[in-house]
């Protein structure tokens, strides 16, 4: 590559403060500037939130510790949940597509940039609304799923619930905002030639994932606004003792939310295993049709599953044995995915740098979530394993061993395109190895301690047999997890001054992001080279053995 | 404390039939989970190891697919979820209440308040608070409902949680094969002391449980002396029986926002299991709620140490 030669020093930074200096961020409508915007804000939030689970795991180090107050211990909880969900895991990867899916589909910008630019800053308002409860002394304490009636304005006085209502709500806009965005410029934006059956599959997860935002959090925001009604207004629809209103409702309408909102989180993860794996593994993904089938599948499926969450609310058996099949369902084409990736790497030439670490961590430690899903899915094991810490350790399998090594994976593989500069392997090396062992030992345990009789948001705990040690493991899990992300973040910062130049493509990679500088320029592209498959670059690079030569079955798509 | 809790409350140590077909099921699931888990890591990990570029150059074969082999892994995890769901409906008619588990059940009505239970026995007249008195051997159908927001009955040993709902009755079953003490708690979060909502079952033989009921049902005992009777003058004339019944003390509490104390000296522990009930315990509870339980609803009456002794005196039967 040309840059090789070049020294660090000599390279431009990345186009940061042309316009009006810094403030030219305020005004942007350049989607790539918008994604950093988003990627910047969730790692703030994610120190934030990281700071909250460190407390949560300083209070449970030991039994009936007073570290915190109960008080303090249920808003840090209530606080880590909404904050990891809303301000980390979703606008690190709205912000990652919103930089990525243009250049991975050819297009200059998105559709509305204007819409784009009002999304963030509607989000980043709800984002900054929830923690200004902070100045009325209250922060919402009735944990991330705010049932309803512990919501309410008769168990729940203070402000901090309705902040975490409307800010809530703007998160919603914002999101939904980015997803009809983010739709409109895949559905109409596409480079010439690449046609669906060709498009990256990342981009084929966001799509599918902005189809759900817009049917999820509409009507989470609709039951938002209820919510508050019922606090401010005094209207009766989640109080269960005022005439016709109904605690379960709110349960029906947060879970119809809340399921889809997994595989929000989801889904995109799977679209940057499906870019990564095959690119360190040097083949194509094995079974592309069936990896982009099997998630319009799950994106279906995830409408139908919601009432899993509410198997041990006492609805009737029919009712439970469907939603029972419904989510067992769901691990099929969930189980595709695992096994097309996997089989991705057999037989290729594998270059283990760390986007592949982390992406076969994930494959790992995503079938252990994904089993212990299936588990709840079943639902007497339900009934005896949710609301305890197997539902945390569960959740948590999913959520940081699947989404969170997925991103990092990505960032890895994308930081270069974005900064014109490599992340630092041996750091990376570091990152990886600290991640998978504080990860583990955080949340392994943590099946046992549910299995043993532990509930699960709870601020202390009797020290029955095993308890202290189990917690004390996972604390200190906890601590070597926040040291691995603390690397990270060095490692984004040294990098981005100090990192080795990337050069166009650093890694060999196929698709078209990848056929443009490292920044791209404003406009994206100066030429785009053609598309007859879903490997573009591949193509011009192998001419003889072009994916569109018909060679292979799967090929032909 | 650690008296209260030397004993486990595990999932996998079940001690009735309807926790013993729930655990099967765990096990059955656990072991295809391993087989699945292992087969993928093995995979993932041989892939790796073996796969690694070790700087030969070149590219390896492209192989875009297979259809059988992508069928093959759709219909294989469909099979095995399709037995996964035989066994599920089955295990839940068999834990679930039915003509056929609760013919001969024993019926308690459970009251969830934050932060402590209410058991009422109907057919007894008996009520006691997060201390749940079961013979062994026999269904207990449990009618659950909430005085506040939603809670949620687990005890792992006997059977599964449920939820306790305002404004919907559910009812459940559980049973202990053994005598003993079974530990449980409040699963679903209900607020400040969400953490101090336990549960202690106790199970007695048949007959034991029977002399205990007969107890129960008994009024307080008339004070013993003046001590006593000086307690119970403050129970009735501070604002205790508001909120508690004792039977036989004069007084009825018009809502039962606390627990009823009627037999207090006959539990283990105080305020839903953070404290061993001895006299000491009780005293340091009556003078500060709050130090043993922060949040609780119980209030801080600022007793004097003699209104503190006399109380105490009452409350425990003690001479
Ligand atoms: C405003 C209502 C209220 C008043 C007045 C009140 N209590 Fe309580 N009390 C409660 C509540 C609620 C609890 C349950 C606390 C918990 O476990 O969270 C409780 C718990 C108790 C317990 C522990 C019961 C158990 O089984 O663990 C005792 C003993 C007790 N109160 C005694 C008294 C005495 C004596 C007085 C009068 C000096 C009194 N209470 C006044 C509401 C009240
Ligand atoms: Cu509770």
């Amino acid at each position: 590559m040309s840059q090789e030669s070049v020294s660090p020093h000599a390279l431009p930074f990345p186009p940061l403060t042309r316009g009006w200096g810094w403030l030219a961020w305020l005004s942007t409508t350049d989607h790539k500037k918008i994604g950093i915007l988003y990627m910047v804000t969730s790692l703030f939030f994610f120190g934030v939130g990281g700071i909250e689970a460190l407390l949560i795991r300083i209070q449970l180090a030991t039994p009936e510790a007073k570290v915190l107050t109960p008080q303090e211990y249920n808003a840090i909880f209530t606080m880590h949940g909404t904050t990891m969900i809303f301000l980390v895991v979703m606008p690190l990867f709205i912000g990652i597509a919103n930089y990525l899916v243009p250049l991975m589909i050819g297009a200059r910008d998105v559709a509305f940039p204007r819409l784009n630019a009002l999304g963030f800053w509607v989000f980043l308002l709800g984002g900054i609304v929830i923690y200004l409860a902070l100045f009325t002394g209250s922060l919402a304490d009735a944990g991330w799923f705010s049932y309803a009636p512990l919501s309410e304005a008769a168990y729940s006085s203070r402000p901090g619930v309705d902040y975490w209502i409307v800010g809530l709500i703007e998160m919603g806009v914002g999101t939904i905002g980015a997803a009809v965005n983010l739709l409109a410029t895949i559905v109409r934006y596409r480079a010439p030639g690449m046609t669906y059956r060709r498009m990256p599959l990342f981009v084929w997860m966001m799509m599918i994932t902005s189809l759900i935002i817009l049917y999820a959090l509409t009507p989470l925001n609709a039951g938002l606004i209820m919510l508050l009604g019922d606090r401010l207004l005094h209207l009766h629809f989640f109080r269960a003792n005022v005439s016709g209103g109904s605690a379960i409702l709110w349960q029906h309408i947060f879970w119809f939310f809340g399921h889809p909102e997994v595989y929000i989180m989801a889904l995109p993860a799977f679209g940057m295993m499906s870019e990564v794996v095959p690119v360190f593994s040097r083949k194509p993904i094995f079974g592309y049709t069936f990896v982009a089938g099997s998630g319009v599948a799950i994106g279906l499926l995830s409408f139908a599953v919601w009432v899993h969450h509410m198997f041990a609310v006492g609805l009737s058996t029919p009712m439970n044995a469907a939603f029972s099949a419904a989510s067992m369902l769901i691990a099929v084409p969930t189980g595709v995915k695992i096994f097309n990736w996997s089989t991705t790497m057999f037989r290729g030439k594998l270059r283990l740098d760390t986007p592949l670490l982390f992406a076969a961590a994930f494959i790992i430690q995503f079938v252990i979530g994904g089993i212990t899903g299936t588990m709840f899915a079943a639902v007497p094991l339900d009934w005896q394993l949710t609301d305890s810490y197997f539902v945390v350790a569960h959740f948590h399998y999913v959520l940081f061993g699947g989404s969170m090594f997925a991103l990092w994976a990505g960032v890895y593989y994308w930081y270069p395109k974005i900064t014109g500069r490599m992340l630092n392997e041996r750091l990376g090396k570091w990152h990886f190895w600290l991640a998978v062992i504080g990860f583990n030992a955080t949340f392994f345990v943590q099946h046992i301690l549910g299995l043993v009789g532990m509930p699960r948001r709870v601020y202390t705990y009797p020290n029955l047999p095993g308890y202290e040690a189990m917690n004390m493991i996972s604390t200190v899990g906890a601590f070597i997890l926040a040291a691995a992300v603390v690397l990270f973040l060095w490692n984004l910062v040294v990098s981005f001054r100090r990192g080795k130049p990337a050069g166009d493509n650093p890694w060999d990679a196929w698709t078209l992001e990848w056929a443009t500088n490292s920044p791209p320029p404003e406009h994206n592209f100066e030429k785009l080279p053609p598309v007859r498959s879903a490997r573009p670059l591949f193509d011009l690079a192998h001419p003889e053995i072009a994916d569109y030569l018909d060679t292979h079955s799967e090929a032909k798509a | 404390m650690d008296r209260l809790y030397s004993t486990v409350a595990s999932v996998l140590s079940p001690a009735s039939p309807y926790a013993r077909d729930i655990g099967h099921l765990f096990w059955i699931t656990f072991w295809i989970s391993m087989v699945i888990l292992l087969f993928v890591s093995a995979f993932v990990i041989f892939n790796l190891v073996r796969f690694r570029d070790r700087g030969e150059g070149g590219l390896p074969p492209q192989t875009h697919g297979n259809t059988v082999v992508e069928v093959t892994w759709t219909v294989v995890p469909l099979v095995i979820l399709i037995v996964l769901f035989v066994l599920t409906v089955q295990t839940m008619a068999a834990v679930s209440p039915s003509t056929k588990t609760t013919a001969n059940a024993l019926n308690v009505d459970v009251v969830a308040h934050q932060w402590w239970w209410e058991f009422r026995y109907p057919d007894g007249d008996v009520v006691t608070a997060n201390e749940l008195h079961i013979p062994v051997g026999r269904t207990i159908h449990l009618t659950l409902t909430s005085a506040d927001v939603i809670h949620d009955f687990w005890v792992p040993e006997l059977g599964r949680k449920m939820d306790a709902v305002p404004g919907h009755p559910n009812t459940m079953i559980i049973q202990a094969d053994r005598p003993g003490t079974y530990l449980g708690t409040c699963a679903e979060y209900c607020g400040t002391d969400h953490a101090w909502m336990r549960i202690r079952v106790v199970a007695q033989t048949p007959d034991a449980y029977q002399a205990w009921l007969t107890a129960q049902a008994q009024p307080h005992a008339q004070p013993a002396n003046a001590k006593q009777a000086i307690g119970r003058g403050l129970f009735v004339g501070l604002t205790c029986s508001s909120c508690h019944t004792i039977k036989g003390s004069g007084a009825t509490a018009s809502k039962d926002v606390g627990p009823d104390l009627t037999h207090l000296a006959d539990r283990d522990t105080l305020a839903a299991g953070v404290i061993a009930n001895t006299p000491e315990n009780l005293r340091q509870w009556l003078a500060d709620p709050n130090s043993i339980k922060p949040g609780s609803y119980m209030p801080d009456l600022h007793l004097s140490s003699q209104q503190l002794d006399a109380l105490v005196a009452y409350l425990e039967e003690q001479p």
